[in-house]
């Protein structure tokens, strides 16, 4: 099927989440005519699942440092200090612009804006509405939007990237995407004349058991890895430690935050009874919690040798309602429990990706032209470890920061660099197993077309020509072949993942999944897909999913086997401590045109006007 | 996935092993439940086919179409037997039937937690979001369809952009009259006035009222409960200012607004968030009638 339409704006933002939508506004604001390309409908974005709320030092007693502060040692120091000064001095200002754009935060009794206690913070500065924070932060931002008239192709999946080949990524330029409309089957290029702004979320569905949506596969990552950005950190998975255990359902930080207790099976009070965290209990930073759970799982104290309990009963049933309302509806809708009457049973699931695309503080890649925001992205203001009520305030953040930059305006010189080049270290890294893509597969980018023998395609008015043609005839193939059924291959990935890579590693698991993952690569070189049709095949969707999961389960299991260190979210058997002297510094991963390369770059503690010294991360 | 069941360990295995002289390391421990797990799927599958043989299954009759493949041209019903498990979802099984039989089974979905909005059907008769209901309180077949009054895309997908059109026609975005000039102080509203637009904000626009209402199926462009909650929700916030709530209270009281209603509360039943959407009308309608009493 030909292409018959290439759309053009000024900027495309992929993805419709709360950092998508912020982008798409800055940059209208900033003079560009701009588009938002999206899988789903803006409203369906996973955002909306967030519960906890936006961190924000808005109050008196409160300082945007204490926040940097508390942001930093939570990274256990693997954040980048410009990153996470960007984040904390401009979120008080991006919180309260969502509340001039009406959202419906909770109240205090003079009418301002509520803010609540969250794990690992030194102030309450969680600014939220109810336990539907995210809810009402991506209905508050797509009105913005709608009034703006912001243009919005929703149901078009993007495919991949239209790059250049230059043989050095950073010599790169990104020129539009690639989107199949899901409804119609087609295929279209859409030029960017200024910036191409990746927003597409989470990657949870490399997981079994995660409390990401069904449509977070990390196709944001997969598409820039492919073109030659690095992935940054990948290893760094949050699971958070109160989800539901039948379904991955997230049951919000706020709970604790309001004061809900853990409980074993023997009715103790584990977080302090057994030493996890003698000072905040249930409130420490969520992979304190999320290890101290399995841990008293493994030890035979777990109900059910699955889960804990969570009981919110004590704080009455006029403080749930008022606070917690939603998390009422979800125990009994998912879990056929009441809250109100028993606690609720909780495991960690995997929630949130710190890693992502590399990054620096404005959200630019080293591909001129490519942004990306977010959880896809790496700034990195996470590290190690994200705070609970961090989440949103990126999206606010650096959504509005990579919106402008990419309608043309002016920034200062940034402190991070991406991309090889400046200073870095390679890794002595060797893989058990070979990596990436066998000779004669055949799902890159134009570079690898060039990498490959094919036609180079250095100039940027061709490159998007050259993406769409490569995607038209993936689909032609893929609908053409009567193969292997990619759920097979998702599912053998995401239990090799939530068996092997998850809160607890070692060398030998990290080894085992390396292999699976080989074979289900191997495995997908054979997939086809059954139903033939053009309209809402969503059969072909979910397979080409399937490749950006293969791509980032890969790398996310190559940075956990080369870490060997304990640090954060990331706990290693053989090494169980930070090790500072050898490990302050990022992993970053290159596709290196289907060969992937591991390396190294520097930390940086150096903030505007002090330096974050490492300390000991307790609670 | 959300279809699995919680592992179970044998608790006899777990007692009659002696205690080992030296402690297994963390590894050994999660290899040997790996092991375990492998077993336990083997035996679940192995469950699931004599159930599926057997009886323990729900029969779920489906809603195909597909407007360019033969044979799916005429709509037409299939049947799928699913293995039941405790607190298996419609959405479970629409899935399990998905990825195990039929890989062209067309139905949108992503949250599984009833907050995106997108997997409203059409559930033995009523319209229901397939992620939240539970098959253990459906009488069998288990019938499916797209949502009523809808045109049908595919299988059970249909196109919301009525839908979508009805919501921009409200103006569903916030508008205040004025803000506050300082960028960090944010607008005053009294915890009752937030009670009071709560539950309009809970809307996830999974077009489940629409699609029940008569009075929408038999006038296209009546505005429809979703859009005049979406109305409700910012004529009732108290941080708009006047002028703007008589421009809104303008737009829901044209030919195809509020009037039309009945009452007859179908979008009240199925909202799956519990959103009084008729009191919602009821209200506009008052508000409406006081606004104009104002110019006599």
């Amino acid at each position: 099927m030909a292409s018959n339409t290439t759309y053009e704006h000024d900027v495309i933002v992929v993805g419709a989440g709360g950092a998508g939508l912020r982008a798409a506004i800055a940059a209208q604001e900033a003079g560009a005519d701009v588009a938002i390309v999206s899988k789903l409908h803006p409203v369906r974005s996973h955002t909306g699942a967030a519960e906890g709320g936006i961190n924000a030092a808005i109050r008196d007693g409160d300082s945007w440092e204490d926040h940097a502060y508390d942001t930093m040692k939570g990274s256990d120091y693997l954040g980048d200090a410009p990153a996470i000064e960007a984040l904390c001095r401009e979120s008080p200002k991006e919180t309260i612009q969502l509340e001039h754009w009406g959202m419906a935060f909770s109240r205090e009794e003079d009418g301002t804006v509520s803010q609540r206690p969250f794990g690992g913070l030194s102030f309450p500065r969680t600014t939220y509405a109810g336990a539907e924070t995210g809810h009402q932060l991506l209905h508050t931002m797509y009105e913005q939007v709608v009034k703006r008239g912001i243009e919005v192709y929703d149901e078009w999946h993007v495919m991949n990237l239209a790059v250049t080949d230059e043989e050095d990524p950073t010599e790169r330029s990104c020129h539009g995407v690639v989107g199949y409309e899901i409804r119609s089957g087609e295929i279209a290029g859409f030029r960017a004349r200024d910036g191409v702004i990746l927003a597409t979320g989470g990657m949870g569905q490399v997981f079994d058991h995660t409390t990401n949506a069904v449509a977070n596969t990390g196709d944001g990552v997969a598409m820039a890895y492919r073109a030659g950005v690095p992935m940054e950190d990948m290893e760094f998975i949050q699971f958070h430690p109160t989800t539901l255990p039948s379904t991955g359902v997230l049951i919000s930080e706020g709970v604790r935050g309001e004061g809900g207790i853990l409980y074993n099976d023997e009715g103790e009070r584990f977080m302090f009874e057994h030493g996890y965290a003698n000072n905040d209990g249930e409130l420490a930073s969520r992979d304190v919690v999320a290890r101290a759970e399995l841990t008293e799982v493994n030890e035979g104290r777990g109900i059910e040798d699955e889960y804990v309990h969570l009981d919110m009963r004590h704080l009455g049933e006029d403080r749930i309602l008022d606070r917690l309302e939603n998390i009422l509806h979800l125990a009994e809708d998912f879990e056929g429990v009441d809250g109100l009457d028993e606690p609720m049973p909780v495991k960690p699931g995997q929630h949130y990706a710190m890693g992502g695309i590399e990054t620096n503080e404005y959200g630019r890649t080293c591909v001129d032209g490519l942004y990306a925001v977010g959880e896809c992205a790496c700034a990195s203001v996470h590290g190690a470890n994200r705070l609970g009520g961090n989440a949103l305030p990126e999206l606010i953040v650096f959504g509005k920061l990579a919106g402008r930059h990419a309608a043309g305006e002016e920034f200062d010189e940034p402190e991070i660099e991406t991309g090889k080049r400046g200073e870095y270290e390679d890794a002595d890294f060797e893989s058990p197993v070979t990596l990436g893509e066998r000779a004669g597969d055949d799902a890159g980018t134009a570079a690898d077309a060039a990498a490959d023998g094919g036609e180079a395609v250095a100039n940027p008015d061709a490159v998007l020509d050259v993406a769409v043609d490569r995607e038209i005839d993936r689909v032609e193939e893929l609908l053409a072949t009567d193969g292997v059924n990619h759920a097979e291959i998702r599912s053998t990935v995401q239990e090799t993942m939530t068996a092997n890579v998850n809160v607890f590693r070692e060398e030998e698991g990290l080894t085992e999944a390396l292999s699976d993952l080989r074979e289900a690569r191997d495995r997908y070189t054979d997939v086809g897909v059954s139903d033939p049709s053009r309209t809402f095949n969503t059969d072909l969707l979910h397979t080409l999913e399937t490749q950006n999961i293969l791509d980032i389960a890969e790398a996310l299991t190559m940075g956990a086997l080369a870490r060997n260190e304990f640090r954060g979210a990331h706990w290693r058997k053989e090494n169980q401590i930070r090790d500072d002297e050898n490990w302050l510094k990022h992993t970053l991963i290159s596709w290196n045109d289907g060969d992937p390369d591991l390396w190294y770059r520097s930390v940086i503690l150096e903030g505007e006007n002090k330096r974050y010294e490492p300390k000991i991360r307790s609670y | 996935m959300s279809t699995q069941v919680p592992q179970q360990t044998d608790e006899t295995d777990a007692e009659t092993e002696p205690d080992a002289a030296e402690e297994p390391s963390k590894g050994d421990l999660r290899r040997e439940k790996k092991a375990e797990r492998a077993a336990e799927r083997e035996r679940e599958a192995e469950a699931a086919e004599n159930a599926a043989a057997g009886g323990n299954t729900r029969e779920l009759k489906v809603f195909r179409f597909d407007p360019e493949i033969e044979g799916k041209q005429e709509p037409r019903f299939d049947e799928f037997h699913v293995p039941f498990e405790k607190g298996m979802t419609v959405l479970d099984a629409l899935i399990y039937a998905r990825d195990t039989y039929d890989s062209s089974l067309t139905f949108r979905h992503s949250c599984r937690q009833a907050v995106c909005g997108s997997d409203a059907m059409f559930v033995n008769g009523q319209q229901r979001l397939a992620c939240k209901t539970q098959l253990s309180e459906l009488s069998e077949p288990v019938r499916v369809e797209p949502l009523p009054h809808a045109d049908v895309r595919k299988d059970l997908v249909v196109d919301m952009e009525h839908f979508y059109d009805q919501m921009d026609a409200v103006e569903p975005f916030f508008d205040a009259d004025e803000l506050p000039e300082d960028e960090l102080a944010e607008q005053r509203q009294s915890r009752q006035n937030r009670e009071k637009v709560k539950m309009s904000t809970r809307c996830i626009w999974c077009g489940a009222c629409m699609s029940s209402c008569n009075i929408a199926a038999g006038d296209n462009q009546y505005l429809g409960p979703a859009a005049l909650n979406k109305a409700y929700r910012f004529a009732m916030d108290d941080r708009e200012g006047e002028a703007r709530k008589q421009e809104r209270l303008e737009i829901i009281e044209q030919e195809h607004g509020v009037w039309r209603c009945q009452t007859q509360f179908s979008c009240t039943e199925v909202c799956p968030k519990d959103i009084p959407l008729t009191e919602h009308i009821q209200e506009l309608k008052r508000e409406a009638v006081k606004n104009n009493l104002k110019f006599w």
